[in-house]
């Protein structure tokens, strides 16, 4: 019995025996020395198993008597975190060590995170929920002051704890009045005993539980540690947080909804199209004030996760495979985007003013190309395949009876428009400044230009993310 | 052969539009003039050849390409060639071709353009793409295609009128022009779409032969019941009524006279005005099915043979005058039409294109000679210093206000085809309102011809004596289409009258239509017929009829072949033959019903009746001599004593102050509004004020709220937590 249970997670299982080994080993031999060649090695761990994953059967399988599921759409999403984690180490790879940042350590508390992020997907109970997303948390607020000289990065990792201890508090809290008013802590006889009406104390569990979500996300109004963090922390590791994390946290957010309060659609519907109208009129809005790159894509994650949630309110198959797929264009665009920023350095240091962008076509014309059609393709110009991603969710919405949610989607991707079009304009239209250096990093350069060549040529089928989405979201919700 | 004339004039536009880099600016006008000299000399091949009993229904096709398809809208681009194609061809050549000839001479300095401008080529090519519009629209064998051809010489007009596109008065022209046409169009759009709907077919043949269906039908129009065949006839004439300038779509057309003179010979006199006649001869088997339509077409026709004419009698613009009388011509023409008798008003297009091109290139050599001046008020005694300029403008006025010898076949064109239409117009209203109203208009088309020659040739020279000094002939270039023309204006009448105009037999062969006729044959009984008959034998081509026709003048029915067949059926059997099948719509390049006999009614008209028209443009001779040439200080001696009536007269009848009142400023005042107030004041202002007052406002607050502080963060955490249980107590789905 205990053996299917293990070889059910046994990904997991081989993640984790793989950061603990690394650890040791690091820490008992080379210490940094080998932290370069261990951030390939993690990086190709991920990419193995996520291959592996990604070609298990369809079936449905559960462990640990139905608090651990592994189906399509755990999968899904699985396979989008590795793969996202492993291409954000290899472009953090180099950015670090020239920066004297790179310490064994890193990779393996990426990896922790990882095992976390795929507990939670996998969660078909409160608690495993629970374990996992402490385990991602835990190692992202270490991440997050990776640079201990600094005082922005310290700030960071200590703001990110404090609140996300709160919002584990807000979880938990929730998590117990679900047990207590449901009687159990299992997904199935959650949903089981809401068959019959549900109780206050119930919807009172849920909000709760979705406010803990919602900050993790950093959907709005729970997103206000969003924009410090990501300015304070390292640029690699703000890529990652923009990722990974989010993937799974809004696979969570789904697993949770439809799993443990399938019968109240309606309910946490109205939450959810909450956060999701709120979180795309502030990301839009405030981003527009912004001169730091960093917080601006802060601000644009914001309104991209409220078009995910966006998905997610319409509360049908096709709004799940909607967020699904928005949820993948969204880390393809972000994955170059942040390989742009990290490119952006000025005799050697890194910039993060947008101002420093001005005229950057006269000289790198290719790059600025390719960042034209991801900034692009963030604000959801058609024939983008941004623009899709879109359409999906808006679609998803009116389908699902909330046409008002797509008006205002539409509304705010206008507001939103501007910033990104912006940097387009400095990027053309501004006026000479001192140039930034000519990063030569074949590795970012490579992820930029695949990131924008997929916006333009995914636009033919979306290299067939589309049925796949849609299998998932059929697993998830029936 | 069809393709070649069709593409020629394309080829020819695109060469000399955008090769005249390459090929020179001359080269670019030779191109295309040679490329139309092809096309016309080919198309006069197909006219003279042209036999529509060789050809089931009259006509035949030549696909070009498949077009469009699209659901159960399925159609080809294909060349309808019947015997009106066949005309329309000859007549659109053969002016283009002259027209083009003549514009060597005409454009060759030109003053709205500067030095070492290049523009020759262009306007050139501009008519060289007219005329390959113009015969898409006449070859098509649908009605998209003919829209096709519509709008494109719509279009072409439009750049041709505002060719000096550095005079103002040009650039409202031809914005004028492209509106008023745009009313019309939206008619014939309707049209279509109509026909469309009732038929489920854009094809000719398929709509001709659901005619008489469509006059059984009844198809709800803006919230009434009209019968389907009236009301597509209607909807087609108002298409027709904008592109032929009828009365209150009128008002375009003498100010196309902006454009350069070549412009108005070819485009606003011969050619694309007459579409709208075309359109309704071509629509003929549902105008058959349409009689109030048609009575409507009748009467507007006559009243803008009138009005023009009125208007026409006071205008000193030389060119307004023959604009003028353009619009009143093709009232006739459309009279014609709306009678039923549809091979006579091609019989006038065809005759008009070519004395009206003359006068118009005439009016141009006058112009050219007299360094721009159009006032005629500032000519006079110019037949000296331009012979063959007078000339040709007396030949052209001789035909157009119809000399002839009265009840005979001879007389210049005009005599010939508009007594045709006035005998029309007798026979089918029971000489009611329309035909008084075109012998009125032939007086005054009399007058006021005869007054623009004698103000311009005639009498002592007025006006700044330095232009008169320099006033020269017109280069050779420019002479020649006068001449060509000439030609048709003096014979054209008399050499078709019979395929037109003449026995019933005869026509019917001529536009193919294969129906025994069971009219008695009238023997004329006038010798003069003889000769007219052998003219019109000539002109088929068979010569051993023309023998016989001028030994035995006689009538034509009992001379030979066919005719003497189909006559002697008619005799003898007259009763079979009545009996003999009708003809189907479709059926033959016009549709004749089988209870339309107008013609045969206006061949029978009382002598009074024929002889009218020439009474009418003796009595305008007359006068105009008399106020003219023997007593030039009258005319403005009656302006002076009838000065309301002149006054009306000559701001043409307040049309367009009435219609700058009804449309064109409240047009203006909507779109102020609109402009200003809607899109200035409460869009932009709505935007901007959002763009640029809520949204910064917002961004800045929300700035201001994260500020860093961790309590601030948590705050914000739990006033959301609260604002959702909140929601959820008072909204919750909880019972």
């Amino acid at each position: 019995m205990i053996g299917t249970d293990l070889q059910i997670i046994l990904p997991e299982i081989v993640l984790s025996v793989f950061a603990m080994v690394a650890l040791l080993g690091a820490v008992y031999t080379t210490k940094d020395k080998a932290a370069g060649l261990l951030v390939w090695g993690t990086a190709g761990i991920f990419v193995i198993v996520g291959l592996w994953i990604g070609t298990t059967g369809d079936e449905t399988r559960e462990a640990f008597a139905g608090s651990f599921v592994d189906d399509g759409f755990a999968r899904f999403a699985k396979v989008l975190i590795l793969f996202s984690a492993a291409a954000i180490l290899l472009m953090s790879q180099e950015y670090l060590a020239r920066r004297d940042l790179l310490r064994f350590e890193y990779p393996v508390l990426v990896t922790l995170a990882v095992v976390g992020m795929m507990v939670m997907v996998s969660a078909g109970d409160l608690i495993a929920l629970y374990m996992g997303l402490e385990l991602q948390s835990l190692a992202l607020y270490v991440v997050a002051s990776l640079r201990r000289d600094s005082v922005k990065s310290t700030e960071a990792g200590l703001k990110y704890f404090v609140l996300g201890a709160l919002s584990s508090g807000l979880l938990l809290y929730g998590a117990s009045l679900t047990y207590g008013y449901a009687g159990s802590t299992l997904f199935s006889d959650i949903v089981a005993s809401s068959v019959d009406g549900v109780s206050l104390g119930l919807l009172f569990g849920l909000v709760f539980l979705c406010a803990g979500f919602a900050f993790k996300v950093s959907a709005a109004p729970f997103h206000m540690w969003t924009p410090d963090v990501y300015e304070g922390a390292p640029t690699p590791i703000t890529a990652f947080f923009a990722t990974a994390p989010k993937v799974a946290a809004m696979a969570l957010f789904g697993r949770v909804m439809f799993d443990a309060f399938g019968v109240v659609v309606a309910d946490w519907q109205q939450i959810v199209a909450f956060l999701s109208v709120v979180s795309m009129f502030l990301g839009s809005i405030a981003a527009i004030g912004q001169r730091n790159i960093k917080r601006l894509m802060a601000y644009s994650s914001i309104t991209h996760m409220g078009f995910a949630l966006m998905g997610l309110a319409a509360g049908t198959v096709l709004g799940v495979q909607a967020m699904l797929i928005y949820m993948a264009i969204y880390v393809v665009m972000n994955l170059g985007t942040f390989a742009f920023i990290l490119s952006m350095e000025k005799d050697g240091m890194p910039v993060t003013d947008i101002d420093a962008l001005q005229m950057y076509s006269a000289r790198e014309p290719l790059k600025a190309l390719a960042m034209l059609i991801l900034l692009f393709s963030l604000a959801g110009v058609p024939p983008l395949v941004g623009f899709f991603g879109k359409l999906y969710v808006l679609r998803a919405a009116y389908d699902g009876g909330l046409a008002w949610l797509a008006v205002a989607g539409v509304v705010a991707s206008v507001i939103g428009a501007f910033y990104y079009l912006r940097i387009v304009y400095f990027m053309y239209f501004g006026e000479e400044r001192e140039p930034l250096d000519r990063n030569g990093s074949p590795v970012l350069w490579g992820v930029l230009m695949v990131s924008a060549a997929i916006m333009v040529f995914g636009v033919i089928n979306l290299f067939g993310v589309e049925p796949l989405a849609a299998a998932a979201a059929d697993t998830l919700v029936n | 052969m069809e393709t070649i004339i069709l593409f020629s004039p394309l080829v020819g536009a695109i060469i000399g539009g955008f090769g005249w880099r390459i090929i020179t600016e001359n080269g670019g006008q030779w191109v295309t003039t040679l490329l139309l000299g092809l096309a016309c000399l080919l198309s006069w091949v197909i006219f003279l050849t042209f036999d529509p009993s060789a050809h089931p229904g009259g006509s035949y096709t030549v696909e070009i390409m498949r077009w469009v398809s699209s659901g159960s809208l399925d159609t080809s681009w294909a060349i309808r060639m019947d015997r009106l194609t066949a005309i329309m061809l000859i007549v659109i050549t053969t002016v283009s071709a002259l027209v083009h000839l003549y514009s060597f001479g005409y454009m060759a300095h030109d003053d709205q353009f500067r030095e070492g401008e290049h523009y020759k080529a262009r306007f050139f090519a501009y008519l060289s793409f007219f005329t390959f519009a113009m015969l898409m629209l006449v070859t098509a064998d649908n009605l998209v295609q003919m829209f096709f051809g519509w709008e494109g010489v719509g279009l072409a007009s439009y750049l041709l009128i505002g060719f000096y596109y550095r005079k103002p008065s040009a650039n409202a022209a031809a914005i004028k022009a492209f509106v008023v046409n745009r009313v019309g169009d939206f008619g014939f759009a309707l049209g279509i779409f109509a026909l469309f709907f009732l038929t489920d077919s854009i094809n000719f043949d398929v709509i001709f032969a659901s005619a008489p269906e469509m006059a059984e039908t009844n198809l709800t129009f803006l919230w009434r019941e009209w019968n389907a065949a009236e009301l597509v006839a209607f909807l087609l004439f108002i298409g027709a009524m904008g592109k032929s300038a009828q009365l209150f779509l009128h008002t375009w057309l003498p100010d196309a006279m902006e454009g350069p003179t070549p412009v108005s010979a070819l485009i606003h006199a011969a050619t694309m005005v007459t579409a709208g006649v075309f359109l309704v001869c071509r629509m003929s088997p549902i105008m058959e099915f349409a009689p109030n339509a048609t009575a409507f077409i009748t009467f507007l026709g006559a009243s803008t043979a009138f009005f023009a004419a009125t208007v026409g009698l006071v205008q000193n613009d030389i060119k307004r005058v023959i604009a003028y009388s353009t619009c009143s011509q093709l009232g006739y023409m459309f009279v014609a039409a709306g009678v039923g008798v549809y091979s006579a008003a091609m019989f006038h297009l065809f005759t008009h294109a070519f004395f009206k091109a003359m006068l118009f290139l005439g009016a141009g050599s006058v112009i050219h000679g007299m360094h721009h001046e159009q006032d005629m008020r500032n000519y006079g005694g110019l037949r000296h210093k331009l012979p063959y300029t007078f000339w040709a403008m007396m030949i052209g006025t001789l035909a157009i206000t119809g000399v002839g010898i009265p009840l005979t076949h001879i007389g210049f064109a005009g005599f010939l085809s508009k007594d045709a239409i006035i005998e029309s117009a007798w026979a089918g209203t029971m000489g009611g309102y329309a035909f008084w109203m075109l012998v009125i208009a032939a007086l005054f088309t009399s007058f006021y011809s005869w007054r623009l020659i004698f103000l311009t040739f005639f009498g002592e020279a007025r006006g700044d004596r330095h232009t008169h000094e320099h006033a020269h002939e017109s280069p050779t270039v420019m002479l020649v289409p006068l001449g060509v023309l000439a030609v048709g204006a003096v014979l054209a009448g008399m050499v078709w009258y019979g395929p037109f105009f003449g026995e019933h037999e005869r026509v019917n062969r001529f536009f193919g239509i294969n129906a025994a006729h069971a009219e008695e044959v009238m023997a004329e009984d006038d010798h003069g017929a003889g000769v007219g008959e052998a003219v019109e034998e000539l002109a088929e081509g068979d010569l051993e009829g023309a023998d016989e026709a001028v030994t035995e003048p006689t009538g034509e029915g009992e001379d030979h072949g066919e005719t003497a067949a189909a006559s002697d059926s008619a005799e003898d059997h007259g009763e079979e033959a009545a009996h003999g099948p009708a003809q189907q719509p479709g059926d033959g390049a016009i549709f004749i019903g089988p209870d339309n006999h107008v013609m045969d009614d206006a061949h029978h008209a009382p002598t009074w009746v024929k002889v009218s028209p020439f009474v009418a443009m003796l009595i305008g001779f007359l006068v105009a001599f008399q106020m003219y040439i023997r007593r030039p200080d009258l005319p403005a001696k009656l302006a002076e004593n009838q000065r309301p009536l002149y006054l009306f007269l000559l701001n043409k009848w307040y049309f367009d102050e009435i219609y700058d009142f009804l449309f064109v400023r409240p047009a203006t005042r909507v779109g102020a509004f609109l402009w200003k107030r809607g899109d200035g004041g409460v869009i932009d202002g709505g935007i901007n004020g959002l763009a640029m007052g809520v949204v910064p406002f917002v961004t800045r607050a929300l700035n201001r709220a994260q500020s860093g502080y961790i309590f601030t963060y948590a705050f914000a955490m739990v006033i959301g937590i609260a604002i959702l249980i909140t929601w959820m107590t008072l909204f919750g789905g909880v019972e």
